[in-house]
């Protein structure tokens, strides 16, 4: 929820808060004290160069990395990297994949419908219905015993948000979601994106689709050798860049 | 339980030992550089144009694939003296040893052969290359490198398989154990000794092998 | 001497393979509920456990399995355990198939993509949980064929069971040769038999290795 001017309303607690994040990969330091606060219904894309740690970062989130230091707070569960419950975590923060990372065994609904039964022990009657639910909402509803070889990228990458979604998250972790799509099945993903943010999801991406982040989000991160440089409305980011790095980005990408 | 254990009654046997060691790793490094030499032949026949030729390989290699390595060392040993080839003992354990092996590898260097791109083998054709050139200077070095683990893999298989051939009186390792526990009637420091010994030849041998690799197909591998 | 007809020793060595078949098969199946159970602390995400499956998998792929069957023939009785051929055999071939079907099916664990492991624990699933219903049915489908396959090196390896005196084809085998002196015939028919025992089984390891690459 963002006001006219792009600013972020104030609000007493964010969804999701990052307080001096720290992650190095041996020698490699690709964290490097990162703070972040996303208010719940926000939309928030992160940009920057690939190494920049934004793939990191949005991992460490739900814990698939683990952070060497700093404080991830996610709906007021404050988790420390000595003791995380990652299975409460995880309850609140869904996560979809560039490799969409379906379950080449199980069928689109069985897909669907695993973490339910198995994680929140609903019963077959409801986990069925809340598979067929989450299925149509990305518009594969007739796809529900489809397995995932017999998919497109694009339809796989649909029920992979599905999948996340069927669990009810708090926020929506997006990982470089069309990435590995085929250029002509990118919108098919992002529309149902976009639908997402309308209903008030919270969204944090990882994205490279500038025209998508421009249009739909409501806040930019642009991250540049493990720290946050530049954050802010994104036509704000676009028009004026404020440092040399941003400015560089944007006339990259442009260029494309 | 009332057994004590007593290994310093082994050290009076030490050069039996040694003598067993010696003789395994002997027969292993020759039965090794044998079999993999054949391993290259029956896998560039295997992909060979002559039809009889591959069918009788690929029979040779299923044959001794599927059959047990005693077996083989029985028939070589019992069996072909009745054609009138009588073979000292550990000349039908090495043959029995280079036989088997043999048969692995070519199996294992014909899956690295079979890996090779097309385009590898189009490139050397179109550079007017013959066919046993192409195999021999564009195929053979990447596929070793290749499959240059499993092929150790399958050594020291062969080297710890060749323990058997204590049944037919070669004084390896085996046949060492053997001897000195029916002397002093001490089977379990004895065979603990002679499987330790065992252990640290394998791990030396894949440790040397490694080593070789890297020496050998150092630029195979980094292509 | 006796009078041994062809058919005299086949049906004998027949007679005996009933024994290598009987002994592979509970090799197989027991080393197949210890390997699996191997397996799983292996890949369990407590290093020492790991550890320890790792030193017990190197044991018993780096030393000869004569060895392993003299020594539990040998040390069992020490410890009081009273030990025939045939127990000695099963105990023995049971646990070095358990080893090397561990590491096998570690390879097909290992095979599965990180990111169904990711994408399972994003759903909140627990490591057990996305064990069993993510990554071993994966798994277990790609080890079928070198399964099967391994299958072969058990049915070899119960040959050597004949040196502390089990009576399988093997020891049938030199036992009738030194009745009959007739050792190229014998150990001809001997492996023959292998041969008739273990070349389906490697026809069907390779047709299934076929069947899965098809479906992928």
């Amino acid at each position: 929820m963002s006001l006219a001017d792009g600013s972020v309303p104030p609000s007493p607690r964010p969804l999701v808060k990052l307080t001096n994040i720290r992650k190095s990969f041996g020698p490699v330091e690709v964290l490097k004290g990162v703070d972040m606060a996303v208010q719940e219904g926000q939309v928030v894309a992160m940009i920057g160069r690939s190494g920049s740690g934004k793939s990191t970062l949005l991992r460490s989130i739900n814990g698939l990395e683990r952070i060497d230091d700093g404080v991830i707070e996610v709906d007021g569960e404050c988790v420390d990297p000595s003791q995380i419950d990652l299975r409460a975590l995880r309850l609140k923060v869904g996560m979809v994949f560039q490799q969409f990372n379906l379950f080449p065994h199980l069928s689109a609904g069985e897909n669907v419908m695993l973490a339910l039964k198995v994680v929140k022990k609903q019963d077959k009657a409801s986990c069925r219905a809340a598979a067929e639910q989450a299925l149509a909402k990305v518009g594969l509803g007739h796809k529900f015993d489809a397995y995932p070889s017999h998919l497109s990228g694009g339809q796989q990458q649909r029920v992979a948000i599905a999948r996340s979604l069927a669990m009810a998250p708090k926020v929506l972790l997006c990982d470089e979601i069309t990435s590995a799509l085929d250029p002509e099945l990118v919108s098919e993903v992002l529309s149902v994106v976009r639908k997402l943010a309308e209903e008030g999801m919270t969204l944090l991406l990882v994205t490279h689709e500038m025209r998508f982040a421009r249009e739909v989000c409501d806040s930019l991160v642009f991250m540049h050798g493990g720290r946050i440089i530049e954050q802010g409305p994104p036509a704000e980011l676009f028009d004026h860049p404020k440092t040399a790095e941003l400015a560089q980005f944007v006339g990259m990408v442009e260029a494309r | 339980m009332a057994y004590r254990f007593d290994f310093a009654s082994l050290l009076d046997y030490a050069p039996v030992l040694v003598h067993g060691v010696a003789t395994t790793v002997g027969l292993t490094l020759v039965g090794a550089v044998l079999g993999v030499g054949i391993g290259i032949g029956g896998a560039a026949a295997r992909s060979s144009a002559n039809a009889p030729l591959r069918v009788a390989v690929g029979a040779y290699v299923e044959l001794i694939r599927n059959t047990p390595f005693l077996v083989q060392l029985f028939f070589i040993f019992f069996g072909l003296p009745s054609l009138g080839v009588r073979l000292p003992e550990w000349q039908a354990a090495l043959l029995a040893m280079v036989i088997n092996l043999g048969a692995y590898a070519t199996e294992i260097i014909r899956a690295g052969i079979d890996a090779t791109p097309k385009g590898q083998v189009e490139a050397g054709a179109s550079l007017g290359m013959s066919g046993p050139q192409i195999f021999r200077y564009i195929i053979l070095g990447p596929a070793m490198g290749k499959i240059w683990p499993a092929l150790t893999s399958q050594i020291i298989i062969v080297m710890l398989g060749s323990s058997v051939c204590s049944q037919i009186a070669v004084e390896e390792l085996s046949f060492a154990a053997n001897f000195i526990q029916s002397r002093n009637f001490r089977p379990f420091e004895v065979y603990f000794v002679a499987t330790a010994l065992y252990l640290a030849l394998a791990v030396g041998l894949r440790w040397l092998l490694a080593r070789l690799g890297d020496r050998l197909f150092a630029r195979a591998a980094r292509a | 001497m006796l009078n041994f007809t062809f058919w005299d020793i086949l049906s004998n060595l027949l007679l005996a393979a009933r024994w290598t078949v009987l002994l592979s098969a509970i090799a197989f199946v027991c080393g197949g509920v210890a390997g699996l159970l191997v397996l799983l602390a292996r890949v369990a995400p407590l290093r020492p456990l790991q550890g320890a499956m790792k030193i017990y998998i190197e044991l018993f792929q780096g030393t000869p399995l004569l060895m392993q069957l003299f020594i539990v023939f040998f040390v069992l009785p020490l410890v009081g355990v009273e030990t025939s051929p045939w127990t000695a055999a099963a105990v023995s071939l049971t646990l070095f198939t358990s080893a090397y079907l561990a590491e096998i099916w570690r390879g097909c664990v290992d095979a599965v993509p990180k990111g169904q492991w990711e994408a399972s624990a994003s759903l909140a699933l627990s490591y057990g949980e996305q064990m069993r219903y993510v990554v071993l049915p994966q798994a277990l489908r790609i080890a079928v064929p070198p399964t099967v396959g391994f299958s072969v090196q058990v049915v070899k390896g119960t040959a050597v069971t004949s040196i502390i005196g089990f009576v399988e084809i093997t020891k049938a085998g030199t036992m009738i040769t030194n009745a009959t002196f007739q050792p190229f015939l014998v150990y001809g028919l001997v492996g023959l038999l292998y041969f008739a025992l273990c070349y389906p089984l490697s026809l069907s390891a390779k047709a299934l290795e076929r069947k899965l690459n098809v479906a992928r």
